[in-house]
């Protein structure tokens, strides 16, 4: 119980009291380090719990399922946790120094705290109702962080990146009104029951239509991701990088979650759309990435690559794809924090973020050049990188599956996402400068996060045994959650 | 009376993609008050519409009483009318302050993130 | 906005509003009410306020920034979560510490404990926010001016 309320507790708890200390800054970072501190211990012991005995739920105030509300936390979401306390832990350090006055003042960390809640409290939610409730609470901080810095280009950003999640959160409410009248539940493991051989009928699959439209909208897939490029560029690097690691990852996983536990993933309707979706969200992304000018923009469409080929694994939908589908989810979660912390580091050595404009930090930053190097052979799934195995393992799924259309464009995928990327990497390290660098050197607060990312994202690959354990016992009971809905429900039947 | 609440709630959807699609921050505002109206009532038919008492419990009993109504959609559309509030107020402040500060109210003239001239 | 008539109703109505919200409060256990539309009354009475004599009365009147108060009802929410997963091993479980079960079965007592707590920070939290956004919005608009 207090395992599963903590991930949850203690960021609220850390929101509040930086919300009452929030006349001083000194206050405010304490109490948010240790805060995030102990919410990425409390993310690994709650790991460790479930790694052993399998997965735990707990009822909100002593109301039994499938009435009440549940928290429930697997394999996968109790890794989905612990990495979300890492990168917070490594956020709010890089936080320091990248956030300017302004932004602290107006309330930075109470928002990123009340994020980390939602992003949690999604990976534990036990029932649909419950899973929206923490969409808006993610929405909302989200919100504020994108506005606190209060720039025109950030208002801009933010209305662009409020219509449309607005919209999507509008959807799955809806969807979860029709599952709710089709059904007459809304615990995830009870509707498992009650919708048992029911995934062809109108009501469900009008219902299934609806909460993908919404997640989808939430992890940027085509023609649904207008949001991401418009926003992620606009507020601090700090934000930045919470956002990428986190939120639409979050819409990956209820997408994985309701869509094997709910609805069915192998529906050909789902299936056919997840396919072309995935394929086009992966050619946008490629071909934004390869066009932009602007450091951050670049990312963001590599956000949505990664996004694309997650997309694509769930399109073949067999128990190897999904492997490879949730690996490369974890994986992600940190390259992707690393990445974008790389470039808020080199952005803050070059004084810009247009690549035409940066240049010549090789002779003055080869460290800060070999650990970019790194980031970048994790982003593109070169070994040693931890980037490199969950390819593998899709590639491998598709062959056997002989899905000869998705191993190609996995390939063009990572191929193009080599060449975004080393594009960025000789802008900012090989080019000619145009103007002199501002001559800065790396603080602690912002190397240090950076470096800490750069060798997990190397560690994660040489010693992958880790989380493709993790996710070969995930996708088996993504699969077949038996025993997921007989820890939720009870043995009884 | 379920089926007039249905063709309610596709009038209601219907108004709202239309203002939402008109371009500008107020009717885009207009138009998500519509929708989430729209979505409370899909919840609401959704729990089935029947004659049903208030479910309140006396206090002579432990449960409700027979033939009370269904609670769960109410207590459903009550949380999602408070989050709904809540993101209002939020997208009503920003949309005022996107009119002061980027100077419009169209969508489309908000090209600051995302410059036309990207060479 | 400077009208007698407002103002002057304004300073019967808002005590009358905020003992009421505190009635709804307390009767929201077992009745319809609660620490929600408690807190929007209590707002209401504030927003008059700022409405007839200006935001900055309304914040003399409030004594504490609106967010402040928003943080101490949550503070207050968690903490009476955190009770009752203390007491009796259940996030949000409800705790009756002052109830008494009498020698022939009835109850006894106070019935004061987690619950009330809870509606107290959301009553704080309502307040707070809806005062928060409001007061802001307030000054965006630019119509006050005093």
């Amino acid at each position: 119980m207090t395992l599963l309320i903590s991930p949850i507790a203690i960021p609220l708890l850390t929101a509040t009291l930086c919300l009452l200390l929030r006349d001083s800054r000194a206050a405010m970072r304490v109490v948010s380090l240790l805060g995030t501190f102990a919410l990425a211990y409390a993310g690994a012991l709650l790991y460790l719990n479930v790694e052993t005995a399998g997965p735990i739920s707990a009822q909100m105030g002593g109301w039994d399922g499938p009435f009440g509300i549940t928290l429930v936390a697997d394999l996968l979401s109790a890794t989905l946790v612990m990495l979300t306390g890492l990168v917070g832990l490594f956020v709010v350090i890089f936080g320091y120094s990248d956030l300017t006055f302004g932004e602290e003042r107006n309330g930075h960390m109470v928002f990123a705290q009340v994020l980390l809640a939602g992003v949690c409290g999604a990976f534990l939610a036990g029932d649909l109702f419950n899973l929206y409730v923490w969409f808006e609470v993610m929405l909302i901080a989200s919100f504020g962080l994108l506005v606190v810095g209060g720039k025109s280009i950030q208002i801009d950003g933010a209305v662009k990146y409020v219509g449309l999640n607005l919209i999507a959160t509008t959807a799955m409410l809806a969807g979860i009104g029709l599952i709710y009248g089709a059904s007459g539940g809304l615990n995830l493991a009870h509707l498992h029951q009650l919708l048992d051989g029911r995934s062809g009928e109108p009501a469900v699959l009008m219902a299934a239509a609806l909460l993908l439209f919404a997640f989808a909208t939430k992890s940027a897939m085509f023609p649904l991701f207008f949001w991401l490029p418009a926003a992620y560029h606009t507020p601090s690097h700090t934000t930045s990088t919470l956002f990428a690691a986190l939120l639409t990852k979050v819409g990956v996983y209820t997408l994985l979650r309701v869509f094997t536990l709910v609805f069915d993933l192998q529906h050909p309707l789902i299936q056919s759309l997840l396919w072309v979706s995935g394929v086009l969200t992966l050619a946008v992304g490629v071909f934004g990435a390869i066009h932009e000018v602007q450091a951050r923009r670049v990312l963001a469409f590599l956000v949505m690559v990664s996004i694309g080929i997650m997309t694509l694994g769930m399109a073949a939908g067999d128990v190897a794809a999904l492997k490879g589908t949730l690996l490369y989810l974890m994986q992600t979660l940190i390259v992707t924090a690393a990445l974008f912390m790389a470039v808020g580091c080199v952005a803050y050595l070059s004084g810009t973020e247009r690549l035409d404009e940066m240049g010549g930090l090789w002779r003055s930053h080869p460290v800060v050049g070999g650990l970019f190097v790194l980031v970048m052979l994790g982003v593109a799934g070169i070994p040693p990188t931890s980037g490199f195995w969950p390819k593998v393992v899709l590639i491998d799924a598709f062959a056997s599956e002989q899905h000869w259309g998705l191993v190609i464009a996995v390939a063009l995928g990572s191929l193009g996402t080599l060449y975004a990327v080393m594009r960025l990497f000789s802008a900012a390290f090989w080019q000619e400068p145009k103007a002199p660098l501002p001559g800065l050197m790396l603080d602690f607060n912002r190397a240090a996060p950076m470096t800490a990312l750069a060798v997990l994202v190397v560690g994660l690959g040489v010693s992958a045994e880790f989380l493709i354990q993790v996710a070969d016992s995930a996708s088996a009971s993504l699969m077949d959650p038996k025993l997921y809905v007989e820890r939720v429900l009870g043995a009884r039947e | 009376m379920d089926i007039l609440l249905t063709l309610v709630t596709g009038v209601l959807v219907a108004g709202a993609s239309y203002l939402m699609m008109a371009g500008t921050l107020v009717r885009f505002l207009l138009g998500l008050v519509l929708i989430s109206n729209a979505v409370n009532l899909i919840i609401f038919v959704s729990g089935r519409l029947t004659y049903a008492g208030p479910p309140l419990i006396d206090s002579a009993s432990k449960t409700v009483a027979e033939g009370a109504a269904n609670s769960l959609p109410q207590a459903l559309i009550l949380t999602a009318i408070v989050i709904g509030f809540g993101l209002f107020a939020f997208t009503l402040a920003l949309s005022l302050r996107a009119y002061s500060q980027l100077g419009t109210d169209a969508a489309d003239e908000m090209r600051e993130a995302e410059p036309e001239d990207r060479t | 906005m400077n009208s007698l008539v407002l103002s002057t109703i304004t300073r019967i109505l808002a005590p009358l509003l905020l003992v009421f919200s505190v009635f709804i409060l307390l009767r929201g256990h077992n009745d319809p009410g609660g620490g929600f539309i408690g807190g929007l009354i209590a707002a209401i009475a504030f927003i008059l306020i700022s409405k007839a004599e200006g935001r900055r009365q309304a914040m003399v009147a409030l004594r504490v920034r609106p967010l402040s108060i928003a943080g101490t009802g949550l503070l207050m929410a968690i903490v009476a979560g955190f009770w009752g997963l203390i007491a009796k091993g259940a996030f949000l479980k409800g705790i009756w510490p002052l109830i008494v079960y009498n020698a022939d079965g009835s109850k006894g007592g106070l019935p004061i404990g987690s619950i009330l707590l809870f509606d107290l920070g959301v009553f704080l939290v309502v307040i707070g926010g809806v005062c928060g956004i409001f007061f802001n919005l307030e000054k965006a608009v630019g119509e006050d001016t005093d």
